[in-house]
């Protein structure tokens, strides 16, 4: 935003997750806004425009929810930093709009307490007060102004009640610092901060005029990554904290308490509850939703319908992308004249974006439904139902439905795991999600299983059966590896698995609608840009160097990639493949369905289409060595199956997970792990089925 | 009385007495919070016997067995 003037002031919103914060940064700033990562880590940075109700500009900041400013995430010490104003590329903000959801008062007050403390000019924002309403919870907004000092405006971010009385607030430009007493600290742990802070200065690690917030904060940081934290000061940092613990033991809790104890004060002036909790539509709903056969029930309608939308309703629209795609590429066709740059276009380029673009509307789908789930309240309660069975491969709740979504199609399964807290738990949860078999896989398993067991000879059950074998196969291999990287690779304390149950509410869709556009530009645009470049290369591995004449197979042989097939030889042949099916691997790292045309090709059979597959299957039944003996033999066929469940063969994938994991480590070790593991048990299988006999 | 929230029925109430300090799993649990002296129910539990769905300070909060057997309770 850097053509806002500099006077423009930046108001930062902060909240409680569940607070409706997002929600009613959207509604200030609607479709003027920009999202971004934060440079080193993948937290979105939103900012946007908007006016007061004076016709001012300012510039609005929607930074992370968290629970307190005592990081336990990298998200959390986002928001610590810039408010503190620790962050080089964000400015420290002058203004702070604190939401509160109305129906958990209490429990937000702490993060709203700790946000005061600060001492930056205030709006707080009790937002959501038709579900306070709902529960007889009546807060006196003007005594709590009163007593706080500050504008307080009562919201519901959905309905936009009070948008106007929170926008003359935004107007305001006297809003006096809180009168909220900082937390009593004693005398010894004030003594050690100050200590601390002096150190801190001297080593550059704050700014010369920090008050005693900023070495607390830093001392009580629980960010397992540390970030925002330079690596050279962290040592320090340790130390300091260790000395607090061993001279204050529970200096710490101990803080909590006191912050809890004026909270209570508080509550006592201006709130007044049911001594009972009262029936609402949310513990009405709940003990259906929760309910432990009718809450499992529901649960598998609602996966049954995610299900239906993504297989189903999203055939449609990605027919007419491919349709669209096919039609453009044979315009350009007889627009261009023959030659290499023609063929790019049409061989290379148009499918490629088109293989990319084609998973738009499952990833659409996807999202809005994620989006309705969380924004209603759901999805804390399929987390709560299926925590139990995630936490037996040391997972929580919350990696289940990214984790079922990659089973459409890892790319929403990994930008889904944006919804776990737990940094840990949601690198881990990336890690598998390739490991669900994906519809890519599906053509390539069709094919296989037919040539396994040609139509006729058994029948269609046991197809299914093998069919789901391998979809079993994947999901206990991914299990497996969650279980593994839980207990070798990833060390480091277990985060606690705790959980909000919000109240249920209607979702704010307009809110929804943009944020599942944002997502799928990023989409278009990360893996779209890598996805060309591969789409090229491999187009370009195929057509050169070139042969004389039409023969599309003998091209196929004498191209980069044909001898690319013949250099991997040696090192598949162990599992029982010849270079031809060499040449169907390296197509299938640019998506594993590939495999079906580049066979097509590498047989010359006329039609690759995965409509019809018995061309191609029947090729690949009576395809025979040099020696006579059959190249697709049954232990052939299972081992290049379960090479196909297990390896790394998506691009696009790479590079997500490179995106959201924010470096190439990641997506490089799980290339490692997942093609390593593919190739041993395919080495395995066939050397020991060879062996035995088969 | 059971001695911690881990074994405290569905339906009934408590408050809570003491949780070990110094341990960074329970300090966001105290942010929730759930600090010595606070009142905290148990909702329900889930099919399998945990997490368990609690109510304190009027928010309702679901954990495991495992931090829940840290919190040692009284009679409310």
């Amino acid at each position: 935003m850097s053509a806002a003037a500099p006077e423009t002031p930046l108001i930062a919103i902060v909240g409680n997750p569940n607070s409706g914060k997002t929600t009613l940064f959207n509604l200030l700033t609607g479709l003027k806004q920009k999202v971004a990562n934060y440079p080193g880590v993948t937290v979105e940075k939103k900012i946007g425009e908007c006016y007061s109700q004076h016709g001012k500009k300012l510039r609005l900041i929607d930074l992370p929810g968290a629970y307190s400013l005592n990081a336990r995430s990298p998200d959390e010490a986002v928001l610590r930093d810039v408010l503190l104003g620790r962050r080089p590329e964000t400015p420290r903000p002058d203004r702070v709009v604190c939401v509160l959801d109305s129906a958990n008062f209490e429990r937000n007050l702490y993060m709203a307490g700790q946000v005061l403390e600060l001492g930056l000019p205030t709006i707080l924002v009790l937002n959501m007060v038709d579900v306070a309403e709902q529960r007889e919870w009546r807060i006196d907004a003007i005594k709590l102004s009163e007593i706080l000092g500050i504008p307080v405006v009562k919201t519901n971010a959905i309905s936009g009640q009070g948008l106007i009385e929170l926008k003359l607030a935004l107007s305001r430009e006297d809003i006096s610092p809180p009168k909220w007493q900082n937390a009593a600290l004693p005398e010894g742990v004030k003594a050690a901060l100050e200590h601390s802070r002096d150190e801190m200065r001297q080593a550059g690690v704050i700014h010369t005029r920090s008050s005693l917030l900023e070495p607390l904060y830093l001392l009580s940081d629980h960010d397992p990554t540390h970030y925002g934290i330079a690596d050279t000061q962290i040592a320090r940092i340790h130390e300091l904290r260790s000395r607090m613990e061993t001279d204050f033991p529970g200096w710490e809790d101990a803080l909590v308490a006191e912050r809890y104890r004026r909270i209570e004060e508080l509550c006592a002036q201006v709130l007044k509850r049911p001594d009972q909790e009262i029936e609402t539509i949310t513990t009405k709903l709940d003990r259906i939703l929760l309910h432990p056969v009718l809450g499992f029930v529901n649960l598998l309608l609602v996966l049954g319908l995610l299900f239906f939308l993504i297989f189903k309703v999203a055939e449609g629209p990605m027919g007419w992308i491919e349709a669209g795609f096919g039609q453009f590429g044979a315009w350009v066709e007889g627009l261009m004249s023959p030659g290499d740059f023609r063929d790019l276009i049409v061989n290379g380029v148009v499918p490629g974006v088109s293989g990319v673009v084609i998973f738009l509307p499952q990833i659409l789908i996807l999202f809005f439904f994620i989006g309705i789930m969380e924004d209603t309240g759901y999805m804390s309660r399929l987390a709560f139902i299926m925590d139990w069975a995630m936490s037996k491969v040391g997972l929580n709740g919350k990696s289940f439905l990214p984790f079922l979504s990659s089973y459409a199609c890892a790319i929403p399964g990994v930008m889904a795991a944006r919804t776990i807290d737990s940094p840990k738990d949601r690198l881990i949860t990336i890690l598998i999600a390739p490991l669900a078999s994906c519809s890519a896989r599906l053509p390539v398993y069709s094919l296989l299983i037919g040539v396994l067991f040609p139509v006729g000879e058994v029948g269609a059950f046991v197809q299914a059966g093998i069919m789901l074998g391998l979809y079993s196969l994947g999901t206990l291999g991914a299990f497996f590896f969650a279980w593994v990287f839980n207990k070798f690779v990833m060390k480091g304390s277990a985060s606690p698995m705790i959980l909000e149950m919000p109240s249920y509410k209607m979702p704010a869709l307009k809110s929804i609608l943009l944020q599942v556009w944002q997502r799928a530009r990023m989409f278009l645009v990360r893996a779209g840009t890598i996805i060309l470049g591969i789409s090229i290369l491999i187009w370009a591995a195929s057509t050169y160097p070139k042969t004389a004449g039409d023969d599309s197979a003998k091209q196929m042989e004498h191209s980069f990639a044909g001898r690319a097939g013949k250099l991997i030889e040696p090192a598949i042949a162990p599992l029982g493949y010849d270079w031809k099916i060499g040449i169907g691997l390296i197509g299938s790292f640019a998506a594993r369905e590939v495999f079906n045309s580049t066979m097509s090709v590498v047989y010359a059979v006329e039609s690759g289409d995965d409509d019809n597959l018995a061309p191609l299957r029947d090729k690949l039944a009576a395809e025979r060595r040099p020696d006579g003996r059959l190249v697709y033999t049954p232990l052939v066929c299972i081992s290049l199956l379960v090479f196909y469940v297990f390896a790394m063969q998506c691009v696009s994938t790479i590079a997500i997970v490179k995106r959201e994991t924010g470096s190439w480590k990641w997506a490089m070790f799980q290339l490692g792990y997942m093609t390593g593991t593919a190739y041993l048990l395919s080495l395995l299988i066939f050397q020991i089925g060879s062996a035995l006999g088969y | 009385m059971p001695a911690t929230l881990a074994e405290l029925p569905v339906g009934s109430s408590a408050i809570v007495q003491a949780m070990p300090t110094g341990r960074s799993c329970l300090t966001r649990l105290r942010e929730m919070g759930i600090v010595p002296g606070t009142r905290v129910s148990v909702t329900r539990r889930a099919p399998l016997g945990e997490p368990i769905e609690i109510c304190v300070r009027g928010s309702h909060l679901s954990m495991r067995n495992h931090e829940a057997a840290f919190i040692a309770i009284s009679a409310a």
